[in-house]
C-alpha cells in the first residue's frame, strides 16, 4: 500500500540556515532518509522551496489565471513530502512520526488511491 | 432441535453472538462492510429457518457458516471477482474444512475488532459509535437515539469510518508492545465514554441511556476476559461496576440527580459492589497501578462506607494524591480538595481551591464544589455568588433545579 506523507510547518518555526539547529535539522533528515531506505519503505521524497516561491494556476472559462502565492494562505504550509510503501496505516504512521518536522509542524498521511 | 423460536428470541441470540461472529468474519474477509452485510444476510436466513425449525444447537457455527456462504455468493457476483480470487479460494477452503471439523473451534477475534474500531486515526466520536455497532451489535437507529442524532447522520458517520478503515488500510490486529499502551488507552477511553454517556444522563431517553451503561460493562468484560493480565482493563471494569452499583440510588424519577451524601445506600446494588471491590483488590495486588485502578479504589472506599459520615476521606485524599501524580490536571486537584475538605474541614481547602480558579474558569463542577465548600464554611454571601455561577453553567434541568434548591435553602447571613 502506498502512502504519501505531506510535511506541513510554519516557516517561521523552521531552523534558520547558518544556525547550529539548522545543521542538526539537515543531519536529522539525512539520517531518517537513510533509515527509510534501509527499511525499503521510501519510494520518493522531496523538500519544497519556500512558500513565497509558489504560483497558483487555475483555468476558468478557458482562461488561465495565474496568481502569486499558495492556493490557501494558512499558517502551516506544505514544505515537502515522502512517498512510502507500507504494509498498513500503522506502519505509515510509525515512519511519518520519524520525520524531523513532525516535532514542530505536522505530517498528514494519506493513502494513494487505488483505481479498481 | 428445539421448538420453533419467536423472532425476538432469534434477534436476542444473534445480538449475543454479533461481535464474535463479525470479528471472525472480518478476519476471513478483510472487509468490514462485506462482513457486516453477510452477517445481516445470515440473520435474515436465521429468522426464516429458526422460526420454522427452532434454534440450532450451535447457533454461532450455524450463523458463521451461513454468513460465509453468503460472502461466497456476494464475491462471486462482484464485478471485480477476478481481483478477489484469493479471498474466494480461502473461503471455499474454510467452508470445506468445517464440514467435518469442530464447529466450536471458532477463534475469538474481538480484541482485533475493538482495537481497530478504537484506532486513533478514526474520529473520536465515531470510534464510540463504531464500537457499539460492531462489538455490541447495536443498530444504527439505537446508536443514533442514544446520541441524539438522526439515523441518516449516524449511518453516514459509520459508513465514513468503515471506508477509512478500508481505504487507509487500518490494520485488523492487536497492536504490538510498542504501540500497546497508547492504543489500549484509546480503547479504554472509548469504553469509559460509552459508560459515562449512560451514567451522566446529560440528555436523552433515560432507558436508552441505562442501556449504554450495561453495554459498556458488557464490552469491558469481553476485553477483560481476553486480556485478564492487563490491570488497567480490570481497573476500568471495577470502576464501572462500582459507579453503576449506585445507579438506582442516584435518581428518583423526575427529580434532580441525588449526590453521594444524600443517597439511600440500601438501594445500592451490593452484588455489583462485592464484584467491583473483589476485582480491584485482586488487581491492585499486582503492583502495577494506573489511573483507572486508582479511581476504582476511590469508588470502593465510598462503597465500603455504610453512611456518608463513615466515609474514610483521608484514604480518599491519599488516593487522589496518587492519581494526581499520574494525571497532574486541575480536575483531579479539585476532586482531591473535596476529599481534603471532608477530612480536615472546608476552611483548609478553600485557599487551594481559589488557586485553581484560573485553570477551571468555565468548569461547572468547580463552582458547584466552591459553593458547597463556602456553604459548609458558613460563608453564605460568597456561597450565593458561587451557586449563581454554577447555575449559569449548568444545562441539565434536573441539576439546575438541585442547585437552585441549595441556593434557596442557604441560611440567612
Amino acid at each position: 500500500m502506498k502512502y504519501i506523507a505531506l510535511i506541513y510547518s510554519n516557516e517561521a518555526d523552521e531552523p534558520k540556515p547558518g544556525t547550529e539547529e539548522f545543521g542538526q535539522y539537515m543531519q536529522d533528515y539525512q539520517n531518517v532518509s537513510a533509515k527509510f531506505n534501509e527499511d525499503s519503505v521510501m519510494l520518493g521524497g522531496e523538500a519544497l522551496e519556500v512558500v513565497s516561491t509558489a504560483t497558483t494556476v487555475r483555468v476558468r472559462n478557458g482562461k488561465t489565471e495565474t496568481m502569486d502565492g499558495p492556493f490557501a494562505e494558512t499558517k502551516e504550509q506544505l514544505g515537502g513530502f515522502y512517498l512510502f510503501e507500507c504494509a498498513n496505516l500503522d506502519e505509515a504512521i510509525k515512519y511519518a512520526g520519524m520525520i524531523p518536522t513532525a516535532k514542530h509542524g505536522c505530517v498528514e498521511v494519506r493513502p494513494i488511491m487505488i483505481f479498481d | 432441535m428445539t421448538p420453533p423460536a419467536p423472532a425476538a428470541a432469534i434477534e436476542a441470540a444473534v445480538r449475543e453472538e454479533w461481535g464474535r461472529l463479525l470479528s471472525a468474519l472480518i478476519a476471513h474477509l478483510g472487509d468490514f462492510q462485506l462482513a457486516e452485510d453477510c452477517l445481516q444476510d445470515a440473520l435474515e436466513s436465521a429468522l426464516v429457518h429458526w422460526q420454522r425449525n427452532g434454534l440450532p444447537q450451535n447457533r454461532r457455527a450455524w450463523l458463521l457458516q451461513t454468513a460465509r456462504r453468503k460472502a461466497i455468493d456476494r464475491i462471486r457476483r462482484d464485478i471485480n471477482f477476478r481481483k478477489k480470487q484469493a479471498e474466494y479460494g480461502q473461503l471455499i477452503e474454510l467452508d470445506n474444512a468445517e464440514q467435518d471439523g469442530d464447529p466450536n473451534s471458532i477463534p475469538d477475534e474481538r480484541l482485533r475488532l475493538i482495537f481497530t474500531c478504537c484506532h486513533p486515526a478514526i474520529d473520536e466520536k465515531i470510534r464510540v459509535a463504531l464500537t457499539l455497532h460492531t462489538m455490541g451489535g447495536l443498530t444504527t437507529r439505537e446508536i443514533a437515539r442514544a446520541f441524539l442524532v438522526s439515523e441518516d447522520a449516524m449511518a453516514q458517520r459509520l459508513a465514513r469510518a468503515k471506508r477509512k478503515i478500508k481505504k487507509a488500510l487500518i490494520p485488523y490486529e492487536v497492536p504490538d508492545d510498542d504501540a500497546w499502551p497508547e492504543r489500549l488507552e484509546s480503547v479504554l477511553q472509548v469504553l469509559y465514554f460509552i459508560f459515562n454517556e449512560g451514567y451522566a444522563a446529560t440528555a436523552g431517553d433515560v432507558q436508552v441511556r441505562t442501556d449504554l451503561c450495561d453495554e459498556a460493562i458488557h464490552l469491558t468484560r469481553v476485553v477483560q476476559a481476553l486480556r485478564p493480565e492487563e490491570p488497567e482493563i480490570a481497573g476500568l471494569l471495577a470502576l464501572m461496576l462500582l459507579h453503576d452499583s449506585r445507579r438506582s440510588a442516584r435518581s428518583d424519577g423526575d427529580g434532580p440527580i441525588i449526590l453521594l451524601d444524600r443517597q439511600d445506600r440500601s438501594m445500592w446494588d451490593h452484588d455489583k459492589i462485592a464484584e467491583g471491590i473483589a476485582l480491584i483488590e485482586r488487581t491492585l495486588a499486582k503492583g502495577r497501578p494506573g489511573p483507572y485502578q486508582i479511581q476504582a479504589a476511590i469508588s470502593a472506599v465510598h462503597a465500603e462506607a455504610g453512611r456518608f459520615g463513615d466515609t474514610d476521606w483521608r484514604q480518599i485524599a491519599l488516593l487522589y494524591d496518587a492519581l494526581y501524580k499520574l494525571q497532574p490536571n486541575p480536575v483531579v486537584a479539585l476532586n482531591r480538595l473535596v476529599a481534603v475538605s471532608y477530612a480536615d474541614g472546608p476552611h483548609g481547602a478553600l485557599p487551594e481551591l481559589e488557586s485553581l480558579q484560573d485553570a477551571l474558569q468555565n468548569y461547572q463542577p468547580y463552582y458547584v464544589t466552591k459553593a458547597d465548600l463556602l456553604r459548609r464554611a458558613g460563608r453564605t454571601g460568597d456561597a450565593q455568588a458561587a451557586y449563581g455561577r454554577a447555575i449559569e453553567l449548568t444545562s441539565h434541568p434536573k441539576e439546575k433545579a438541585f442547585l437552585q434548591s441549595r441556593l434557596d435553602n442557604l441560611p440567612e447571613n
